[in-house]
């Protein structure tokens, strides 16, 4: 199996990669209005102020959308996996896989309540996934 | 005649369609071109003006001998073309270009002189989707569609209808890929592609190739066929990364692009005559009926099941038989145009009894981008 296609961060995304080895789902948000924002970019993209800061989101998302693909990219493995979108506590989606969770349709219920987990991939690199809640 | 009014004065699609392992991406451009040109009786020498996408506007200009004052490489999927159509009207009435020749080549299937679509893994998409296992736009156009399933209260035979009711359009289209008729039970018991989407919920994937030829409407008088002129056009563009839309149900770019089309044509939905709505996937001409307007949000699939936009209904969509049963090379968007372009000319395989206006509705990458061009064969 080909090595797992892995982000290569850039200067405006490294923040979030490197919360992501330590185990943190870091978002942005913008300082006036409060109101974050994914993906990473130094500014708000609302408003376009360049005040915004850094914080550790809960972790807690709801599944949104997703597909189970049947013919897995090489890199993913031999088995259908579900591309998921979720939708964080604090607004945004991300897309992510879910794990600990048959990739069926009986099991994938959207609006199921989910939690971030990382995933060690390289040296540099965690990926967040996400799981049932509670599980 | 309104004043700065453009019209299309040569359309053409490549000569062979479906299969064409003998030409490769630049050969089916210039096929499509020379044909266009033939239909409009002009040569390389009398284009001033070039655009595409999927090649560059400088491979395609020195390619066939033109040396113009007027080049867009606009590139934003599969609706470049319409915003080719768009910026051209803009260039004609601005006097930077007269004539302008809009081209669209692929080699989606047997990939002859084909490029890739590598995305850096530094790109946002590269780092924030891909990790996650897309394999191409079966994997990512299809995410949104069970949050608007479920926001709806409909069901995967909804996306299923669109398909056989496209499917009874390719039907009466001689070059379709596809012609036989389907049922709901032969889309949804055909092979799971990326769940809930089977093989018939999502385009084919063919070569060929489009050309069109646009001049002002005064001008446009003297050239052998019955002119089309562009009424309205729009354009926006919404996101990279399909994660990212700005709602799961609609589309913004739709939204946007569509509207702009309709203010400046000055027309409402009840006049218009026939639709083009392109359709990567089966959950397109949803989105689509829904986000120009036609319908109310939500309404899009009783609409389809009550047989409005099937032959014969009061609003004929998609009726070359669309990305679903006709063909797709990849980038569509050029045979919706060429579509209503035919309509419009009165010589399409499936002709809408006296249909007078037609609009062509394109979308770019997975939700990425779009385009809405209305034409008609009254002159503005």
């Amino acid at each position: 199996m080909p090595p797992r296609m892995l982000p290569e961060p850039t200067p405006e995304t490294s923040h979030f990669w490197e919360g992501a080895l330590r185990g943190e789902l870091l978002l942005q948000r913008n300082r006036q209005t409060g109101e974050a924002y994914f993906p990473p970019r130094p500014f708000c993209p609302k408003t376009g102020s360049r005040d915004v800061e850094v914080f550790r989101a809960s972790g807690k998302a709801v599944l949104w959308s997703y597909v189970i693909n049947q013919r897995p990219r090489p890199d993913m493995g031999t088995e259908p996996y579900a591309i998921a979108v979720v939708k964080l506590e604090e607004g945004p989606t991300m897309m992510t896989n879910i794990v600990g969770c048959p990739q069926t349709p009986e099991a994938l219920q959207l609006d199921m309540p989910l939690e971030v987990v990382f995933e060690k991939m390289s040296d540099t690199i965690a990926l967040p996934f996400f799981k049932p809640a509670g599980a | 005649m309104k004043p700065k009014s453009v019209a299309v004065v040569g359309a053409a699609e490549t000569t062979k369609m479906g299969k064409i392992p003998d030409v490769s991406v630049i050969g089916l451009h210039a096929d499509a071109a020379l044909n266009a040109m033939a239909d409009a009786g002009l040569t390389p020498a009398d284009i001033d003006g070039v655009a595409t996408a999927g090649i560059s506007p400088v491979e395609l200009a020195h390619y066939l001998g033109i040396v113009p004052t007027y080049a867009d490489g606009t590139q934003v999927g599969g609706c470049s073309f319409m915003l080719h159509v768009r910026h051209a009207a803009a260039a004609i009435n601005a006097g930077l270009a007269k004539t302008i020749l809009i081209t669209h080549g692929e080699s989606g299937r047997s990939r002859v002189g084909a490029g890739g679509f590598p995305r850096s893994p530094a790109s946002l998409s590269g780092q924030f989707e891909m990790p996650f296992g897309p394999a191409g736009p079966p994997t990512m156009f299809t995410v949104p569609v069970l949050r608007y399933l479920k926001t709806y209260g409909l069901s995967v035979e909804d996306l299923a209808q669109v398909a056989v009711i496209q499917r009874e359009w390719a039907a009466k289209n001689p070059r379709a890929s596809f012609k036989d008729p389907i049922t709901i039970d032969d889309v949804l018991n055909a092979d799971m592609i990326a769940w809930p989407f089977t093989k018939l919920m999502c385009c084919l994937v063919t070569d060929g190739g489009g050309a069109l030829i646009l001049t002002s409407a005064d001008r446009a008088k003297d050239f052998p066929q019955k002119p089309v002129y562009v009424l309205g056009t729009g354009e926006s563009v919404e996101t990279p990364m399909v994660s990212q839309m700005y709602d799961f149900t609609s589309s913004t770019a739709f939204k946007v692009s569509g509207k702009k089309a309709f203010e400046t044509a000055g027309i409402s939905h009840a006049d218009v005559d026939h639709l083009m709505i392109y359709d990567a996937f089966a959950h397109l001409p949803l989105y689509g009926l829904e986000d120009l307007g036609f319908v109310k949000p939500g309404e899009a699939a009783a609409f389809i099941r009550e047989r409005n936009t099937a032959i014969g209904g009061k609003l004929p969509l998609n009726t070359n038989g669309g990305g679903l049963s006709y063909m797709h090379s990849g980038m569509y968007g050029m045979y919706a145009l060429q579509e209503s372009v035919r309509q419009m000319r009165g010589i399409a395989p499936a002709q809408v009894p006296g249909a007078k206006i037609s609009v062509s509705h394109g979308v770019g990458g997975m939700f990425a981008a779009s385009g809405t061009i209305i034409f008609s064969n009254e002159a503005p």
